[in-house]
């Protein structure tokens, strides 16, 4: 099965994130693949790579990049929300004239357009959020 | 845009403004239309509030975004499912939504309705019947 | 044709499970997760909806979220069934659709 998976809620404030990896990991140690995740709502936060959550405790970010790269996921971050929320790639910052970005590696930034498309291409579209 | 025609069920069912998910759901359907899907919206529990008339949000600083409903015909999207229980229990009746309407091409461009009043068991074939569910 | 549903918070707090519960249909399933769990739970006030529902709709509470909230799973009630994620994953597969209840 190709499955999409959507996690529309924040990191850390919120168990969809984990929940959604953790779905993901399995998925893919059975045989599955995910070939894409869209990042959607607060969401787009998980892609920052300014995070320093405690050292005791998962890094998110962290996870789903080693992830994404080793089952080559397109993990992607909804532009619209992630102007809302300040979630910026180098070119949208400078496209917008802002003086930071702080995409995570692994994550890129991109339409709606993605998600539909995600739904059209896969078997099993999973939402993740609250 | 593609080849395949899929069944997409955005489902709603939270209230507006006091959370984003309404109006970011709103967002999806628009960008959406573009792939030319067989598209449905649901609107259930809170997420009939949404369609409520006279919405005016000057006092609270946020954009109205209730007219934005209006313009999902010109998109071609003219599925609104409301559920009757959910408006019951929320002492609503149709006459409280807005008048949300589409063109029918396939009728002499007739102006129809696109909320379509259903009740929970309706609203629960026409979820099966599809194959992609969006949940904001 | 079939549905997974999940349900992924408190039916204390919202009424997710209860509106997913009205709108499951016969030989669909459900799968409680993370703060959902609590739906599956024996003796609370909506245990008797969970069960009258179990006959004709697939109760599941995820095995993680039950383990990390201090349920037992002998507490759950009679007819819902723990499931790893190989076994969510697994109900993602075998239902046509899944449908998620925020």
């Amino acid at each position: 099965m190709k499955f999409g998976i959507v996690v529309s809620e924040g990191p850390y404030t919120h168990q969809a994130s984990d929940t959604a990896f953790n779905f993901a990991k399995a998925a893919l140690e059975n045989g599955h693949e995910v070939p894409r995740v869209f990042f959607y709502h607060d969401g787009v936060n998980v892609g920052t790579r300014l995070s320093i959550p405690p050292q005791d405790e998962r890094n998110i970010q962290q996870q789903w990049t080693a992830l994404g790269k080793e089952h080559n996921i397109d993990l992607v971050i909804c532009i619209a929300a992630a102007q809302r929320r300040g979630l910026l790639d180098e070119n949208e910052a400078n496209r917008q004239g802002k003086d930071a970005n702080n995409i995570a590696d692994g994550f890129r930034i991109s339409g709606l357009g993605q998600l539909i498309e995600m739904g059209i291409q896969t078997d099993r579209l999973m939402t993740f959020g609250d | 845009m593609s080849e395949t025609v899929k069944k997409f069920l955005y489902v709603n069912r939270k209230a507006p403004y006091g959370t984003i998910y309404a109006l970011e759901a709103l967002e999806v359907v628009l960008i959406g239309a573009a792939f030319d899907q067989d598209v449905s919206m649901a609107f259930l529990d809170d997420g009939v509030f949404q369609l409520v008339k006279g919405q005016s949000t000057d006092g609270i600083g946020v954009k109205n975004f209730s007219p934005t409903f209006r313009a999902l015909g010109d998109y071609e999207v003219t599925k609104l499912f409301v559920e009757q229980e959910s408006l019951d229990e929320r002492g609503l009746t149709a006459d409280d939504l807005q008048e949300i309407t589409y063109e029918d091409e396939d009728d002499d461009w007739e102006e129809k309705p696109s909320i379509r009043i259903v009740s929970r068991s309706e609203m629960s074939d026409v979820m099966a019947d599809q194959d992609v569910v969006l949940s904001f | 044709m079939s549905t997974l549903h999940t349900v992924n918070k408190s039916p204390f707090s919202t009424q997710s499970l209860l509106s997913c519960l009205n709108h499951a249909k016969d030989g669909d399933a459900v799968l409680m997760i993370e703060d959902g769990v609590y739906g599956g739970a024996k003796g609370t006030g909506l245990a008797d909806v969970v069960a009258g529902k179990a006959g004709s709709v697939s109760i599941f509470v995820l095995e993680g979220d039950i383990a990390a909230r201090g349920i037992d799973p002998s507490r759950l009630i009679e007819g819902v069934t723990a499931v790893d994620y190989v076994g969510f994953v697994g109900l993602a597969a075998e239902h046509d659709r899944t449908q998620a209840w925020l």
